[in-house]
């Protein structure tokens, strides 16, 4: 049993989700988490006012239901196999102390950014909706996500996706080395 | 409803996997962009070299999918704009909310109404880019 409620180690994970990647080509679809936001867009209604929603989103269907599925997946896994929250590098723990952010190693998210009290604060609130925004728009203006560009886009050994790739590091060293300091 | 079970599963899997292997953790991701822990590069690396194996089987031995249909992969279309800053866009905001699109999911499982504030903006994010998209360079 705690092969399944350690953290399951890169080499077990990755080769796992080159697994899923084939299984979704063999049932002739793709791996991508993003496009589903379009699919959801257009379920809503959006396609009246914007053309780029205007598709027949029930062909996407299937996308919705990897989405129920990782929802639940996600659901069982908190709740049920993941008592431990990530041990991460010791130096970042105390990087992260520095920005003020000091429940590393002892939660799954930090709470200072996730709890309910931080989303009632009008930063706490805007970080996460801007966060949200920008996942969203980046990932439809380069035309997928981390699963999309990353795996998939790389497995097939398109220059698109490396160039995407390097530019959602561009962006996480960005954020994350010159923001976060004006931000935390 | 096959259908509808096949697609589940395999997001289930994903579900688990993503939070099991901890790419749903904001702090991997921050760790990841300080270049302290290998579990992130691991998970990606790992998973694009036998991709690449994987994606040339399928081509070269011409496998067909479940139906019997051909695999096609349709190369994305050449560019250099959209994808270089669409794709900065996209690392600036899975840096600050330490999530790409299928942890946000996997997220809700927290309990926590945050993520929905998370899912809410992508999809706004999402409406957005639909609304400009032709005054945007690509």
């Amino acid at each position: 049993m705690d092969l399944i409620y350690n953290t399951w180690p890169w080499y077990v994970s990755g080769p796992l989700i080159a697994l899923i990647m084939f299984l979704l080509l063999k049932l002739g679809k793709k791996f991508g988490m993003s496009s589903n936001l379009r699919t959801m867009c257009s379920m809503a209604g959006a396609g009246k006012y914007v053309d780029f929603f205007k598709f027949d989103w029930k062909a996407n269907k299937w996308n919705l239901y990897v989405v129920l599925g990782v929802i639940t997946g996600g659901y069982i896994a908190l709740q049920f196999l993941s008592p431990n929250a990530p041990q991460i590098n010791q130096d970042v723990v105390v990087q992260l102390q520095e920005l003020g952010i000091n429940s590393a190693n002892t939660s799954f998210l930090p709470s200072e950014i996730f709890s309910l009290e931080s989303l009632m604060t009008i930063k706490g609130f805007s970080i996460l909706l801007l966060g949200g925004f920008l996942v969203g728009f980046g990932a439809r203006y380069s035309g997928g996500c981390t699963s999309g560009h990353a795996i998939s886009g790389l497995s097939n050994l398109q220059i698109p996706s490396l160039i995407a790739v390097i530019g959602f590091f561009v962006g996480g060293l960005v954020m994350i080395h010159f923001l976060f300091p004006l931000i935390f | 409803m096959k259908q509808f079970l096949s697609f589940f599963f395999i997001g289930l899997f994903l579900g688990i996997l993503f939070i099991k292997s901890e790419v749903a953790s904001w702090f991997r991701i921050y760790e990841m962009f300080q270049f302290k822990s290998f579990q992130m590069y691991g998970i990606i690396g790992s998973a694009v070299v036998l991709g690449i194996i994987i994606v040339h089987y399928i081509k070269y031995s011409k496998q067909k999918d479940f139906n019997g249909d051909a695999i096609i992969i349709t190369p994305k279309n050449k560019g250099f704009i959209r994808y270089f800053v669409g794709g900065i866009i996209f690392g600036l905001g899975w840096a600050l909310a330490g999530a790409c699109p299928g942890p946000m999911y996997v997220l809700l499982g927290t309990g926590l109404p945050s993520i929905l504030v998370l899912i809410i903006g992508a999809l706004l994010g999402t409406f957005v880019y639909g609304a400009i998209k032709n005054k945007l360079p690509h």
